[in-house]
C-alpha cells in the first residue's frame, strides 16, 4: 500500500482478467513485492464468466513505472488481459464503511446531515457511534472522511476500487 | 485412452516430449516416480545433491537448446533444487523441475518433508504446476515444456503429490494444449525493423551489443551477416560471450564490470547501438543513466518487459532475435554497404585494440591465469564446450579465453552461482558427448559441488576441471584488497582439500601443475583420457582481474590496472 511520498503522483486504474483458480492472487501480490511496485488498492471478484475473475488495481506511480508494472503483469501466465483504464472514460467506485464516535444527539445529527449531503447511508446507530456507508470515487470518500474526522473515526474499512470502462 | 498410474503417465508424457535424460535423486515423496523410471525409455543420472541435478539439467539445456529435466523429492529435496532453478531463471534457461509432494490430504498439515515449494519457487520460475489428479499430468507436462521453451525461456516446476503419482486411472494424452494467458511475441513488427535499418545505415559509428538472446535463438549466422554488412564492431554482454566468434575481425569481446578494455572504450564512442537479446544489466552497462548518452539505441528482445526496464531506447523491436535479424539482413542487403578499407570507425577499433594489448600487462610470473587460459585455448579444439565457475576464474575466462565456435560457452552470468560450472559441464557433456567439455574453476567454487565427480566418473560423462587454484576466495579477496584496505576476512582456503587426492578418491584423474610445461602436458593428457580430470593449477593469490569497472560507476571510470 502506498505511503505519503506517492500522494502527489497521478492515479492509475489497472483492470485485468485473471484465471479464477487458487494461487493467482499470491502470484500477483508476490510480483508487486519482488519488483518494488507500490499499489494503493487491489480488488478481486467474479465476472460474468465463471472461470475468470476481474482484478482492479489502483496505484500512484510515474508513467515509466506504470509501463513496467503492466508489462510484468502481462508476463504472468495466469493473467489473461491487462488494461490501463482512461480515467475520463471509466466508471469507478469504492465503498467505505466508517464507524464514527458520536456520544451525543448533536454529534449524531451533524454526522447524519453530512452523510445526507454525500448521499451516504447510515447503517447502524449505537449509544457511542454511528456507522456510515459511503460509495463513490476514492476522492469523494477521502472528502467525506476529512469532514467527519473531527468526530474521531473508531474504525474504517474501504473496499478498494472497482472499475469498468464506459460503454461505446 | 489406457489405464495407468500418474507416475507412469508422467514417464509417457516426458517420452512424448523427446526427453532422453533426467538428472535426479529419489526420496519418500517421489518413490512412485522412481518406480515408474525403471521402465522408462530414457536415461536417469543419479546425482549426489539436488542442486547439482538442476545445474546438470540447465547445462544440458543450454547446449541442446531444449528443456533439461531434473527430479527431486519433497521438502529438502525440493528446496535443494532452488539455487539451480534460480540460476536457470536468471539466465533464461529452459528447465523442468519435477518434485514429489506429500499426499494431498497431508498438504498444509506441516507433514514430514513438506514444503510449500510452489510458494518458495514462485519468484524464480516462469510457472509452477501442482496437478491434483493423475488425469491432469499429461496436459501439465505439455504446458510446462511449452512455457519453458517458448518466448523468453525459463524454468517451470511440476510439484506432484505422492497419491497423485500413485493414482491409477484412465489417462488421455492431448495433442494440443492452449495457455490463454501466455502469448509470447515471436514475429517482430516490420516497420520497427525498417526504422532500425535506416538508423543503422545512417550511423557513422555503429556498434552491435550481442546478448544471451542471440545464443538462445541460435542467431549466429544472422548476427555475423549484419555485422559484416554494416561493418560494425561487435561487443557482447557476458551472457552473450560466444554469440559472435571472438577471433572475427569485428569482434571486441564482452563489455562490463570485467569486460575487455577496448570493448568498454569503443562503446562509449559509438553513435548507434544495436542491442540484440540483451537486457542492459548493471554488470554490463555500469550506470543506467550514463550508458548510451547521446547515442541512438535500438533494442531487440523477445521479452516486452525488457524494453525500457533499465534503459529507455529510441527504437524497440519485440520478437524472436533470429527472425528479426533475418529480416534485417534482407533489408540491409538492398542498401549501400560501407567500404571497410578506409572506414575511420574500424581504424579506431584497431587503434583501441593495439593500445590496450600494449598497455594491459600480465603479471611477470611463469604461471598466471591469463597464460594458463591462453594455453588452454591453443590446445582445445574450437568446437569444445567451455563453462566456468563464479568469481575470478569466470572473469579471467571472459577476458583471456576466446570463444571461436558460437554457442560453445556458457556460465552462471545472471545469478552468479558458485558451484554451477562443474555439474553444468557434466550436463553439457551429456548433451554433446563427442566434444571435450571444460569447466574453468576456482578452488572456492569447485569445493561447492565437487561431489559431482562421482556422477562424472560413474555415468561416464568425463569433463576437464581446469582449476585455477589461488587458495583463496579470490574475487572477494580482490575486493577486500581494493576497497577494504587489505583487511582480509573469510577468504583463505588454507590448501584444504588436496584436489589431486579428491579427484583420485572419486576414481577421476588428478594432476597438479606448477609450470607452463606441466600445464601443457596435463591438458594434452586430459584431452586423451576417457575419465574426468582435475588439473590443479597453482597461481598467485595476489593476482587481480583487470580491467575493473567498480560497482556504481560508469564504463568510462574503468580501472585498467593496479
Amino acid at each position: 500500500m502506498s505511503s505519503g511520498e506517492f500522494k502527489n503522483k497521478p492515479l492509475y486504474i489497472i483492470s485485468s482478467l485473471v484465471e479464477n483458480k487458487p494461487g493467482v492472487l499470491f502470484r500477483i501480490t508476490n510480483l508487486f513485492r519482488a519488483r518494488n511496485f507500490n499499489i494503493e488498492s487491489i480488488t478481486v471478484g467474479t465476472t460474468e464468466k465463471p472461470d475468470l475473475s476481474r482484478m482492479t488495481i489502483t496505484t500512484r506511480i510515474d508513467e515509466a513505472i506504470l509501463d513496467q508494472l503492466v508489462k510484468q503483469l502481462r508476463k504472468l501466465i495466469d493473467i489473461v488481459e491487462v488494461d490501463v483504464l482512461d480515467i475520463n472514460n471509466t466508471v469507478y467506485r469504492e465503498l467505505a464503511l466508517i464507524k464514527i464516535r458520536a456520544k451525543d444527539f448533536t454529534n449524531r445529527n451533524e454526522i447524519i446531515n453530512f452523510a445526507n449531503v454525500f448521499r451516504a447511508n447510515i447503517l447502524d446507530i449505537g449509544k457511542e457511534s454511528v456507522t456510515v456507508e459511503v460509495i463513490g470515487t476514492p476522492d469523494k470518500i477521502d472528502a467525506f472522511k476529512n469532514l467527519i474526522i473531527q468526530y474521531d473515526i473508531v474504525e474504517m474499512a474501504r473496499t478498494g476500487v472497482s472499475a469498468l470502462s464506459r460503454g461505446e | 485412452m489406457s489405464e495407468m498410474s500418474g507416475a507412469k503417465a508422467l514417464m509417457t508424457s516426458l517420452e512424448k516430449e523427446g526427453v532422453d535424460i533426467v538428472f535426479g535423486l529419489p526420496g519418500g515423496a517421489n518413490l512412485p516416480i522412481y518406480d515408474a523410471l525403471v521402465d522408462a525409455n530414457f536415461r536417469h543420472v543419479l546425482v549426489r545433491h539436488e542442486q547439482s541435478a538442476a545445474h546438470m539439467a540447465d547445462g544440458y539445456a543450454r547446449i541442446k537448446r531444449k528443456a533439461g529435466v531434473c527430479l527431486a523429492t519433497s521438502g529438502p529435496g525440493a528446496t535443494n533444487l532452488i539455487t539451480g532453478i534460480a540460476t536457470a531463471y536468471a539466465d533464461s534457461s529452459p528447465l523442468i523441475a519435477i518434485t514429489g509432494q506429500v499426499p494431498l490430504n497431508m498438504i498444509g498439515k506441516d507433514a514430514f518433508q513438506e514444503t510449500d515449494i510452489i510458494g518458495v519457487a514462485n519468484p524464480c520460475t516462469k510457472y509452477a504446476f501442482q496437478p491434483r489428479v493423475a488425469t491432469e499430468i499429461p496436459e501439465v507436462v505439455k504446458k510446462s515444456f511449452y512455457i519453458a521453451e517458448s518466448g523468453r525461456p525459463g524454468p517451470v516446476l511440476i510439484d506432484i503429490p505422492k497419491d497423485v503419482q500413485q493414482d491409477v486411472t484412465e489417462i488421455h494424452f492431448p495433442d494440443l494444449i492452449k495457455v490463454r494467458g501466455y502469448k509470447p511475441v515471436v514475429d517482430p513488427d516490420l516497420s520497427n525493423v525498417g526504422n532500425a535499418v535506416e538508423l543503422l545505415v545512417s550511423a557513422q559509428r555503429p556498434i552491435i551489443m550481442a546478448g544471451g538472446g542471440v545464443i538462445l535463438s541460435g542467431a549466429f549466422s544472422e548476427l555475423q551477416a549484419i555485422a559484416e554488412l554494416i561493418m560494425a564492431p561487435v561487443v557482447t554482454t557476458f551472457k552473450g560471450k560466444g554469440a559472435f566468434p571472438e577471433n572475427h575481425p569485428l569482434a571486441m569481446g564482452p563489455i562490463g564490470m570485467h569486460g575487455h578494455a577496448e570493448a568498454n572504450r569503443i562503446i562509449l564512442e559509438a553513435d548507434c547501438i544495436l542491442a540484440v537479446g540483451a537486457r542492459f544489466s548493471d554488470r554490463s552497462v555500469g550506470r543506467f543513466d550514463e550508458f548510451g548518452k547521446g547515442m541512438n539505441i535500438i533494442h531487440l528482445d523477445i521479452d516486452p518487459a525488457e524494453i525500457g526496464k533499465n534503459k529507455s531506447v529510441d527504437i524497440a523491436i519485440v520478437g524472436d532475435v533470429k527472425s528479426a535479424l533475418r529480416t534485417m539482413v534482407k533489408m540491409l542487403s538492398k542498401k549501400a554497404i560501407k567500404n571497410s578499407s578506409d572506414n575511420p570507425w574500424l581504424k579506431r577499433r584497431k587503434e583501441l585494440i593495439d593500445y590496450f594489448s600494449e598497455n594491459m600487462k600480465d603479471y611477470p610470473r611463469e604461471m598466471t591465469a591469463r597464460k594458463a587460459l591462453k594455453k588452454l585455448r591453443e590446445l582445445l579444439p574450437a568446437e569444445s564446450i567451455v563453462t566456468t565457475e563464479v568469481g575470478q576464474c569466470q572473469m579471467w575466462t571472459s577476458l583471456h579465453f576466446d570463444v571461436i565456435s558460437p554457442g560453445t560457452f556458457f556460465s552462471s552470468t545472471g545469478l552468479g552461482t558458485m558451484g554451477f560450472g562443474f555439474p553444468a559441464s557434466i550436463g553439457a557433456k551429456a548433451a554433446r558427448p563427442n566434444v571435450p567439455v571444460v569447466d574453468v574453476a576456482g578452488d572456492g567454487s569447485f569445493n561447492m559441488t565437487e561431489n559431482s565427480l562421482a556422477v562424472s566418473v560413474l555415468e561416464n560423462l568425463p569433463v576437464i576441471v581446469f582449476l585455477l587454484n589461488n587458495d583463496m576466495l579470490g574475487m572477494v579477496a580482490q575486493w577486500q584488497r581494493t576497497f577494504y584496505d587489505r583487511r582480509y576476512m573469510g577468504v583463505h582456503q588454507k590448501s584444504c582439500p588436496d584436489y589431486v587426492k579428491i579427484a583420485e578418491a572419486y576414481g577421476a584423474n588428478g594432476t597438479s601443475v606448477q609450470s607452463m610445461d606441466e600445464l601443457e602436458k596435463a591438458i594434452r593428457g586430459a584431452l586423451k583420457t576417457e575419465v574426468a580430470t582435475v588439473i590443479d593449477i597453482k597461481i598467485d593469490p595476489e593476482e587481480d582481474v583487470y580491467p575493473f569497472v567498480a560497482p556504481g560507476t560508469g564504463l568510462k571510470d574503468m580501472i585498467t590496472g593496479a
